[in-house]
């Protein structure tokens, strides 16, 4: 991917946009550096890091389903792949003959010796490296999307076919991790993950570490987004989504675009389900199914699938609520959320991301321009 | 895989996962057509089909309850008018949730799809407050009970005949409705030109209201029948839904003889697997071929050749 500096003036732009979404990714960045960590003990500060791995689906779904005009049903399989290649290198590591030395066979994982398995199957053996895993967590996802993408974006299946397929992909993998307990861990997943070379993930001082590295790995991957949005590629992308055959019969290899799209959404899943597993401390099936697939899709969808930010902040938005509510009026949190789609779909397809550049950035605006009407004028998009 | 067994063993095999399979395509079947009908006429994607059967299942369980009060004389009669009150309660929702959400969101399938996992999680909600989250079974009255026997190793339980039966008997009538009366003829015009058959007089708008709380109808059957075979629960919809979209998908949509074929299809190689392997692995094994087939076939089974 090249640059392209004539489309739009001077290159910082490409990753920031117009002003409105510099000033949202600006006011996004010290809330989660800043204000989060000042105003939350450790332990619920933990809770938003979790939230915000789902944030890395959220992002890739605006690109992917906002951008693109593909709707995936099945990001939890690539957040879920990516998860569990990092739980497996920490389940390894948990598993040394010295810590496992009652099993029957020391030196696996202790759910492989609940399940009568006597060696590690070969596909756990490079898990053992932490290069190889850190590999694995971007490219097994990514190789699986453009398996899938390219075989269906090539026979030009899109739209609700698409849904559906990678909906099916999300319930073949959960029942097979479910299904193949002595490999995988069943139900329960892969749990009491405990160290990373060493280093205790689970003391007060590594969950603040793994937070800012979360943070800004978050932070990276908007940016990345917006590259890709405010770049050719961008356009390029909102055109197919706009009129397929348009940019089809303009020249455009529409197949290989939507592959490549479809692609970029699953790393950025893939990375927020290694962060996930670092930071919760396990990985399970819960998180690969068709329901948490399909509630990624409402957290962007409710933060506004055209805007990067806005899916972050409606994954916060929407996860908190379902925390705060479930905790104690579980009955109504089914019909709120219920609601919640419904009424997003129907009202307010932009979301979050729409009502505030609707009614309160047209404000903000003449309020500034009203304050200090020179300072707008100096300052162009480009700087 | 099938050492072990005598030939005899395995015919009986063969013979008793088939049937099992016969159950399962009747569910599969009565769920995909509402579904393929719904999804071929509207390009709409209903996720709350699997709720809308779950709502059969239930008011067979309510009309079960009435019967063992008020006329406990003839309790064996109840399943045949549960049938009846599920289709009922069915297509009025249906036509409910028509007027209400759907018809605003022609124009976007996605969000339809998303909007609809919204009812059902509402719908589920809805059941979870009423009957409680444990699964819930009716009676079968005793003309249900019991099994044919065919020979020494092979019996077929009368309620899966039954079933069987009622799923041909429904979907021959919605294919003859389909084919052979005013208002399939209007249908299949819509599915084909909608402004054509605008033009041509058709009120678009009433048949397909008239449609999604037909399909709607046929799911609440399929839940119906499902109390025969199994329990009910508020999330048991779910379970399915996945499934059935594939066998619509798999077969074609717009084609209810692919329907049909792939229900079939689906059924019958998961009920035969699920002896030689875990059910689990069966599923998954099914769902993968489906998948694969799909990825070099993506139209599906059967496709009705028409213009866009």
């Amino acid at each position: 991917m090249t640059s392209h500096p004539h489309v739009l003036p001077g290159r910082l732009a490409y990753f920031t946009g117009s002003r409105s979404e510099r000033g949202a990714l600006l006011a996004f960045a010290v809330l989660i550096l800043v204000l989060l960590p000042l105003g939350l003990d450790v332990f619920r500060l933990n809770i938003f890091g979790k939230y915000l791995t789902y944030a890395f689906v959220a992002v890739g779904l605006v690109l992917c389903w906002g951008l693109g005009g593909i709707l995936s049903l099945g990001q939890g399989v690539f957040f879920g792949l990516g998860g569990y290649c990092m739980a497996m290198f920490l389940k390894l590591e948990a598993s040394d003959p010295v810590s496992t030395a009652i099993q029957s066979t020391p030196g696996i994982p202790d759910f492989m010796d609940w399940n009568q398995l006597t060696a590690l199957p070969w596909f756990w053996e490079p898990f053992h490296s932490l290069a190889f895993t850190l590999v694995a967590v971007i490219v097994v996802p990514t190789v699986f999307a453009f398996v899938l993408g390219s075989a269906l974006f090539h026979r030009r299946v899109g739209g609700v076919y698409f849904a559906i397929i990678t909906q099916a992909v999300a319930s073949i993998l959960s029942i097979l991790i479910v299904g193949q307990q002595g490999l995988t861990g069943g139900l329960n997943g892969i749990t009491d993950l405990r160290t990373l070379l060493g280093w205790d993930i689970r003391s007060d001082a590594a969950k603040y570490v793994l937070y800012y590295v979360n943070a800004f790995l978050l932070l990276a991957v908007i940016l990345g987004g917006a590259y890709i949005r405010n770049c050719k590629l961008g356009r390029i992308l909102v055109g197919i989504r706009d009129q397929e055959d348009r940019v089809r019969f303009t020249g455009y290899n529409v197949a290989a675009f939507k592959t490549f799209i479809f692609c970029v959404a699953a790393a950025f899943s893939a990375i927020g389900g290694a962060m996930f597993t670092l930071q919760v401390g396990f990985m399970s099936p819960t998180f690969v199914g068709i329901v948490p697939s399909i509630e990624m899709v409402v957290f962007c969808a409710v933060g506004g699938r055209l805007s990067l930010v806005g899916a972050a902040v409606g994954t916060l938005v929407v996860n908190f609520a379902k925390t705060t509510f479930s905790e104690s009026f579980p009955e109504l949190w089914l019909f709120a959320m219920g609601a919640l789609f419904i009424g997003v779909v129907s009202a307010f397809p932009l979301g979050l991301a729409g009502l505030y550049e609707r009614h309160l950035a047209p404000r903000l605006s003449r309020w500034r321009q009203g304050g200090s009407a020179a300072a707008v004028l100096s300052s162009t998009p480009g700087e | 895989m099938f050492d072990g067994y005598t030939a005899s063993e395995l015919v009986s095999i063969f013979v008793m996962q088939g049937f099992a399979g016969l159950i399962l395509f009747s569910v599969f079947l009565l769920m995909a057509l509402g579904l393929a009908i719904i999804f071929g006429q509207m390009g709409v994607i209903n996720m709350a089909h699997g709720e809308f059967m779950i709502l059969g299942a239930y008011m067979t369980y309510l009309t079960s309850h009435v019967f063992k009060g008020a006329f406990p004389g003839i309790y064996g009669a109840y399943f045949l008018v549960a049938i009846v009150v599920a289709a009922l309660a069915g297509a009025a929702l249906g036509w409910l949730l028509e007027w209400a959400l759907i018809r605003h969101l022609y124009h976007r399938p996605l969000d339809t799809l998303l909007a609809t996992w919204g009812v059902s999680m509402i719908l589920q909600q809805i059941y979870r407050s009423i009957f409680g989250a444990r699964e819930v079974g009716v009676e079968l009255p005793d003309w249900l009970m019991g099994a044919f026997h065919l020979s020494d190793t092979i019996e077929l339980p009368v309620n899966g005949v039954f079933v069987f039966a009622l799923t041909a008997a429904i979907s021959t009538i919605i294919l003859f409705m389909m084919f052979r009366s005013r208002w399939g003829l209007q249908v299949r015009a819509v599915v084909q030109n909608r402004p054509m058959a605008g033009a041509a007089g058709i009120n678009g708008t009433r048949v397909d209201r008239m449609t999604f709380a037909l399909g709607c109808g046929v799911a609440s059957i399929a839940g119906a029948a499902f109390t025969m075979i199994g329990s009910t629960g508020p999330t048991a919809g779910q379970l399915y839904i996945v499934d059935t979209f594939l066998v619509v998908v798999f077969g074609g949509a717009q084609s209810l003889f692919g329907t049909i074929a792939s229900a079939f299809s689906i059924s019958q190689s998961q009920s035969s697997l699920e002896f030689f392997m875990s059910g689990s692995m069966a599923k998954v094994f099914t769902l993968l071929t489906v998948v694969g087939i799909l990825l070099l076939r993506p139209q599906g089974l059967f496709v009705l050749k028409m213009r866009k």
